[in-house]
Formats: C-alpha cells, sequence, structure tokens
C-alpha cells in the first residue's frame, strides 16, 4: 500500500498513517459530544412523567460510523481508493440485507435490529446512503485513478460538478421552464400524488410564491429583509377577517389582502428608508415581530393566541368542494356531474396556489425589465451613483417593499383559506428565516434557484418526517451543504435585462 | 468678510457671453467647526469646460457634493439655469438635482458593477423612461408608446458606447471592465442623463498617458457636439491647462484665483498655494522646480 506506483498526476501524496488516524480520532471525538446529548438520551413520555432512556449502543454506532468514514475519506484524498473501496462496500453488502429483513416482521427482523447500529429504521437508511456514496467514489477513483483522484484532492469535489449543473441548467433552461412547468400542471394527476404528496407541494409552492416575492425585496432592490412574514400574516388575517366578520368570499378577498399586506410593507418602509444592511436587517426583523405581537394581544379583533378558524375555504367559480351542498345551490360534483371526491379540493388548491406563484414570477420577471426595476438592481448596487442619476431611492424602495409585501399578502390569505385557522404561531420569526434562506440559497435574483430551493428545504424535511427529531437536521444538512458547494446560491447567475447583441437583443 | 483679497485678478477678466449657466454665490460649507469651503463664488458658462483645481483638502470635491446636492450648503445660493428655468440647487434634494439637468461621475468610480455596462447606461435614462412607462403600469402592459421610449433610449445607450469604444464589452458586467474603459463608461452614463452640466470628479486620476489621451478628446467632443457644460475637478494640470476654458482655483477651501489657464498659471497666489511659499510649509526635500513640474506648472 506505500508503494507509489501511478503517473506523476495521479501520484497520491505523502500519506502518513498517523496524521490520518489522528484526524479520523477527532472527528470521532467531535461526534462523541454531539452524540452524547443529541442520541445518547432519549426522554419519553411515559405514565407518571418523563423517563430518560439512555441509548449508549447508538452513541458508539455514531462515534464509530464517524471515525471510518473520517478514514475513508483521508485515504481517499492521500489518493488511496482501493481499501476504502473494499471496506465501504463490504458494509454495504452487510448492511443492506440487515435493513431490508428488519423492516420485515418476525424473529429474523428483531435479530437484524439489533445488528444494525442504530435503533432508528430511518437513521440506519442514511448511513447506508452514505455509505454507498463513499463505496460509488471510492469505487470510481480506484477505477479511473488520475482524474477523480485529483478531484478529490481539490478539497471541495462537488463545487466544479455544481458548477458544470448550473451552466447546464443555465443553458437548458429555455428548454427545461416548458417542460417543468407541464409537470408542475400534471403533477396531481401523477400516480404517486396522493393526498400526503399533494399537501407537501402546495407547502412548496406557497414557499416558491414567498420565496419570488421576497426576491423582489432582496434579490432585486437588496433590502435585507428579515421580517418577511409579517405580511404574509396581514394577507392571512385580512382574508380570515373580511372572510368570518363579514362572511366575503375568496376570490373578493384576495385583492384586498394584498393591497392591505402592500400598505403595510410601505408603511413600514419609511422609517427603514435610510438604514442600510444590518440595521435594516435588525429592524425589519422587529417590525416582523411587532406584527406578531400585535396580532397576539389584539384580542378584540384578532382573537389573540386562540386565533381564528372557520376560516371558508376557497369556491371554483361560486361552487364548493363539498360533499352535500345545502338545497337549492350546487357543489363542484354535482355541478360537474362527478362522484365526490375529497381530493378534488386538494387538488383545485394546488392549481390556485400554483396559478398564484405563477402570476408572482410573471410579474417580476416583467417588472425587471422595466425602469423600476432596473432602478431597483442600480439601488442595490450603488445607491450613491443611484441618486445622481436621479431616481428616487424613497419611492424606489417603497415600490419594492410594497410589491414584495402585496405577494406576501396574496400567499398569506391562500394560507388562511387552506388552513381554515390561523393563529399568530403560524408567523414567527423562523418562517421570514426560512423564506430568506430559500432566496440566499436558491442564489439572490434567480427565479429557478427559488424553485430549487425551496424543493430542497421544505420538500425533503416534509419528506423526512419520519426521521422525527433529526428532521431540522435534514434542513440544516442541506443548508450546509449548500454553502459548502455553492456559496452564492445554486443558481447564481445574472441575466441582464437587455442586450445590445447576442440572444435576445434589442432590435435595430 | 472671509474672502481673499483677489489680487490676482488676470488682466483680462473672464466675461461670459450670455448668462451663466451655473452661479454659485457665496457657496459656505462647515462640518461643526471646520470651514470647508469659504465664501466661494463663481461661475460656469454654457459650452465651456470649467476646472476647479487646487491642492488636497481645499475643498473641491465638497463644492461638487453641494453643487449636486449630497450636502446641503450652510451658506450660498446656487442658481442652475436650462430649459428657459432656473433652479435653486441649494434647496433641492439629490435625484431632484440630477433630473434639473446636473449630472456627475465620482472620485472614486462608481458604477453598477454587476449590470452590465449597456444597462448601466439605460438606468440613466430613469426618469424619461420612468414618464413613459406610465409609472410602469403602461410599462407592465406593454403598450406600444413604452416600446418606442425604451428603443430611443436603446439608440442613445448605444450611440454613447459607440463613441466610448465600447460596443464589443456592452453585454459584459461593468465591474469586470477595464479601469480606463469605467472610466469613460461613467463619463457616458452621467451624459445619458441628457444633463445641461455635467461634473467630472477627477476623471484623469489613475489612467495612463494613452488613456487620459482618449479622456481629453471625450471631454473636447462632449463640449463640441452636445450643448452641456462641463464643471471639472483634476489633478493633472497638463489635462486641465489643456482643455479648460477657465479655471477656478480653490485653497483652504477659499477662492484663490479664477481666469483663463494662462492668467491662472502665473498668478502668484497660486504659485503659492501650491509650493507653499509665503506660510513657509513647503519643508520637503523636493526643489521648487521639481515642484513647479510635478504641478505641471512649469510648462
Amino acid at each position: 500500500m506505500t508503494d507509489a506506483t501511478a503517473p506523476p498526476p495521479s501520484a497520491p501524496g505523502p500519506f502518513h498513517v498517523r496524521g490520518a488516524l489522528k484526524e479520523a480520532g477527532l472527528a470521532a471525538f467531535v461526534m462523541l459530544g454531539l452524540s452524547l446529548a443529541l442520541i445518547g438520551a432519549r426522554i419519553d413520555d411515559v405514565s407518571g412523567g418523563l423517563a430518560v432512556r439512555w441509548r449508549p449502543f447508538d452513541v458508539l454506532a455514531a462515534v464509530v460510523v464517524a471515525f471510518l468514514g473520517r478514514l475513508g475519506l483521508a485515504f481517499l484524498r492521500a489518493g488511496r481508493p482501493a481499501p476504502v473501496a473494499l471496506a465501504s462496500g463490504l458494509s454495504c453488502a452487510a448492511l443492506a440485507p440487515l435493513l431490508a429483513v428488519s423492516a420485515t416482521g418476525g424473529g429474523a427482523a428483531d435479530w437484524a435490529r439489533t445488528a444494525l447500529p442504530f435503533s432508528g429504521f430511518a437513521v440506519n437508511v442514511l448511513v447506508l446512503v452514505v455509505v454507498v456514496v463513499l463505496a460509488l467514489r471510492a469505487g470510481l477513483a480506484w477505477r479511473f485513478g488520475a482524474r477523480a483522484g485529483a478531484r478529490a484532492r481539490a478539497g471541495a469535489p462537488g463545487a466544479e460538478t455544481m458548477d458544470r449543473l448550473a451552466s447546464v441548467a443555465r443553458r437548458a433552461a429555455v428548454h427545461a421552464v416548458p417542460v417543468l412547468l407541464l409537470a408542475a400542471v400534471l403533477f396531481p394527476f401523477l400516480p404517486f400524488a396522493d393526498r400526503r404528496i399533494l399537501d407537501i407541494a402546495i407547502l412548496v409552492v406557497t414557499y416558491v410564491m414567498l420565496g419570488w416575492g421576497l426576491n423582489i425585496v432582496v434579490g432585486l432592490a437588496g433590502l435585507l429583509d428579515l421580517g418577511y412574514v409579517a405580511f404574509y400574516a396581514v394577507g392571512a388575517y385580512a382574508y380570515a377577517l373580511l372572510a368570518t366578520e363579514m362572511g366575503l368570499g375568496f376570490w373578493l378577498c384576495l385583492p384586498f389582502a394584498g393591497v392591505m399586506a402592500a400598505l403595510a410593507g410601505v408603511l413600514l418602509g419609511f422609517p427603514v428608508l435610510r438604514l442600510r444592511g444590518d440595521y435594516l436587517a435588525i429592524v425589519t426583523l422587529g417590525f416582523g415581530e411587532m406584527i406578531r405581537i400585535v396580532l397576539l394581544n389584539w384580542y378584540e379583533v384578532t382573537n389573540g393566541p386562540d386565533g381564528i378558524s372557520g376560516i371558508p375555504k376557497p369556491t371554483f367559480f361560486g361552487l364548493p368542494f363539498v360533499r352535500s351542498p345545502p338545497e337549492g345551490t350546487e357543489s363542484f360534483h354535482t355541478f360537474f356531474g362527478l362522484a365526490y371526491a375529497p381530493i378534488d379540493r386538494i387538488v383545485f388548491l394546488y392549481y390556485v396556489i400554483l396559478a398564484m406563484a405563477l402570476i408572482t414570477n410573471q410579474f417580476t420577471l416583467r417588472i425587471r425589465k422595466l425602469p423600476v426595476g432596473r432602478a431597483w438592481e442600480a439601488l442595490r448596487e450603488d445607491e450613491t451613483a443611484s441618486r445622481s442619476l436621479g431616481i428616487n431611492p424613497r419611492n424606489t424602495k417603497l415600490t419594492a417593499f410594497g410589491i414584495g409585501a402585496m405577494f406576501a399578502g396574496f400567499a398569506g390569505s391562500f394560507f388562511a383559506t387552506r388552513q381554515g385557522f390561523i393563529s399568530p404561531e403560524s408567523f414567527v420569526f423562523i418562517e421570514s428565516a426560512v423564506i430568506l434562506a430559500i432566496v440566499v440559497l436558491g442564489g439572490m435574483g434567480s427565479q429557478v434557484g427559488v424553485v430549487l430551493a425551496a424543493v430542497l428545504l421544505i420538500g425533503l424535511p416534509e419528506i423526512f418526517r419520519d426521521l422525527q427529531e433529526f428532521r431540522m437536521l435534514a434542513f440544516g444538512a442541506t443548508m450546509v451543504l449548500i454553502m459548502t458547494w455553492r456559496p452564492r446560491g445554486l443558481l447564481a447567475h445574472r441575466e441582464p435585462t437587455i442586450r445590445l447583441s447576442g440572444k435576445g437583443a434589442v432590435r435595430r | 468678510m472671509t474672502t481673499a483679497p483677489d489680487t490676482t485678478e488676470p488682466a483680462r477678466p473672464f466675461s461670459p457671453p450670455q448668462r451663466p449657466l451655473l452661479d454659485v454665490e457665496h457657496l459656505t460649507m462647515r462640518f461643526g467647526g471646520l470651514v470647508a469651503v469659504d465664501d466661494v463664488s463663481f461661475a460656469a458658462a454654457p459650452g465651456d469646460i470649467t476646472a476647479i483645481i487646487g491642492p488636497n483638502g481645499a475643498g473641491k470635491t465638497t463644492v461638487f457634493n453641494c453643487l449636486t446636492g449630497f450636502y446641503r450648503p450652510s451658506v450660498g445660493r446656487l442658481a442652475l439655469r436650462g430649459n428657459g428655468r432656473e433652479y435653486l440647487l441649494e434647496r433641492m434634494e439629490c435625484h431632484d438635482i440630477a433630473r434639473a439637468g446636473m449630472a456627475r461621475t465620482f472620485q472614486s468610480i462608481r458604477l453598477f458593477p454587476r449590470m452590465s455596462a449597456f444597462e448601466n447606461l439605460v438606468v440613466a435614462q430613469h426618469n424619461k423612461l420612468m414618464r413613459a412607462s406610465g409609472y410602469t403600469v403602461f410599462g407592465l402592459l406593454g403598450t406600444r408608446s413604452y416600446a418606442e421610449a425604451e428603443a430611443g433610449a436603446v439608440e442613445l445607450a448605444r450611440y454613447w458606447l459607440e463613441k466610448i469604444g465600447l460596443v464589443d464589452r456592452a453585454d459584459d458586467d461593468a465591474g469586470n471592465l477595464a479601469y480606463g474603459q469605467q472610466r469613460r463608461l461613467e463619463i457616458a452614463r452621467a451624459m445619458c442623463t441628457e444633463p445641461l452640466l455635467l461634473c467630472l470628479d477627477e476623471p484623469a486620476a489613475g489612467l495612463n498617458p494613452r488613456e487620459s489621451a482618449e479622456l481629453e478628446e471625450l471631454l473636447l467632443f462632449v463640449r463640441e457636439r452636445h450643448d452641456v457644460g462641463i464643471l471639472l475637478i483634476e489633478h493633472d494640470m497638463s489635462v486641465v491647462m489643456k482643455i479648460s476654458d477657465r479655471i477656478v482655483v480653490l485653497d483652504h477651501g477659499r477662492k484663490i484665483a479664477d481666469g483663463t489657464p494662462a492668467a491662472v498659471r502665473g498668478a502668484p497666489a497660486v504659485i503659492r498655494a501650491y509650493l507653499g511659499e509665503a506660510d513657509g510649509a513647503d519643508t520637503d526635500t523636493h526643489t521648487r522646480a521639481d515642484t513647479r513640474r510635478d504641478a505641471g506648472m512649469g510648462a
């Protein structure tokens, strides 16, 4: 193993087993610190209070996995994939059948469960996935030597892959967008789209819409807004109150909710006009909390922490989605002569939010090419220079705040009508942070990037709900991975709003 | 009264052929106890290149910042005349001054680095396009009138890109252009606002001799072909002496000379300010001849 016979480009660097062992030991130690509290002690709700259940074997397994994984990476980096490929291949071969058996019933499953490293099924699956990835990489490096080895040594092997992916995505965007659109439109009719998947899809598209709305404020105008969820709340409460107090329908209230949110945006925008960067972020964060606290305490109007329930569902041109419509009226299925299916309403909701999101996107794409959109970007780039060109920073920033907030208001009223119940608890700071994370990770100002980031950040944690307490770890891990591989966001590429030559050039 | 006795008034006093484009009267700017600009008055005629020179810290950029609305002057009247109107700049907001017809560039280049060169020039026509787009409404609807206005803006941008020789770099990010190209682009961007008065803050700073020559050519072209006055702060005396019609010299916030290049070059107060003869502060090892040459006065 110590004889380096490979040609120069793939020549493994000097490899110190002791160094690698030390590194692996350190990783194991860090894992020990992390896992002791997170994994080692599980608090169960038993009759008569809470009981701590210790899981020493899970901790041990985590430490061993971390040690071996780190050691494997060290071998890979030193250009010695063979032992890693063998070891990880063998582990795969051992883990996969065990997992399969443990999923069945009977005595064999019990035995398999004790043999597996972790007690949670999903965690074991994750370990298997990691091992498979490691085996594949090691195998590739072993097979193809030079290139893979050099890439592995470059530190961030994913970076250039992702760069290539991004440029491919950019070039393919022309063809990909209609395909994606078609996929989104046909989504409810795909065979695997059951109620749960559709619910997740609705959630993801809601966040896509919020991301697109916030993209106007943060991505285009460069105003770091940490209180965006406040406008979402204003829209939701505007619809909920109008519907429950005055009995107005969803479609009538929708524009009004948008206007209310836009007004709130302009109102909150005024005091922060002179602030930039971090200061702006802190003040908008404060405003976001203020709105939530007002909703919490203004009991007479908002019903405080009890929230508003019984918010009416949207109708299809006046046709409600109910099994038995009141005497003399028709519902969706009776009008079209269909059998009643509860999923119809979900599909309808999906199309409503999809249409709203697409309108947001179209609006943003269009306004970006208008003077006001270019002025937003100019303000983001250099406020002083913008002023010297006669751009009024106050009006321009307020339009950005207002229009961004308007879309949050639309999304908010959709949220209210979908849930049927809202309370201030739905509009906490973490929501703002998630929306901002979607915009930043997607690549500031990139519309397609927002979609990707929303699918990754909202879709994955929902799909990994089985991971229970590790669900938020999946969220965090996704964030860390994106930031390592694509520090400027998934698709950070700005296309000029107008071109003099080349594709899409202005006609003479 | 704090005005220095104007003993350096040139033999051939400057007489504007018509009402000046810009009138600066008794401009004073104080920052707390510090008087950065002290009772400065001068005028700029339309179609002239007026240079403001002076040693470092003389208050040149402060005058510019007062003129363009970045500072509100402590005392003084600033009047810009054009399009049959008179604008009192000391009362106006920065962006309104720009709308009135004042364009400027900055000592440190301030382009929009992540927008293309072409976009930089289109953004500069913001107000014209904003009106044409019916404050976004017509633009969203995509009306014909807006499309025509945008085509006009594109033509103007193309014209200036040709003038500064950047047509083939038009769609590249402005931040990726070479330094000299960025300087020229900034001037073109200012010209795209279709100003009455173009204020240039050290446009030749950091340029090599060839780029300096191109800049001179560009400024002379602007003066010849466009009905615009130019106000220029510059340290490169070779540029100033060659292209200026009139020079205002500031020192320690006061005006010490005002006249044609020839007159200013010979004025004792100017030589004193640059060489530090009278107050004996010139303690460095430069000989006078060196300093004269450095200041570009010896030519």
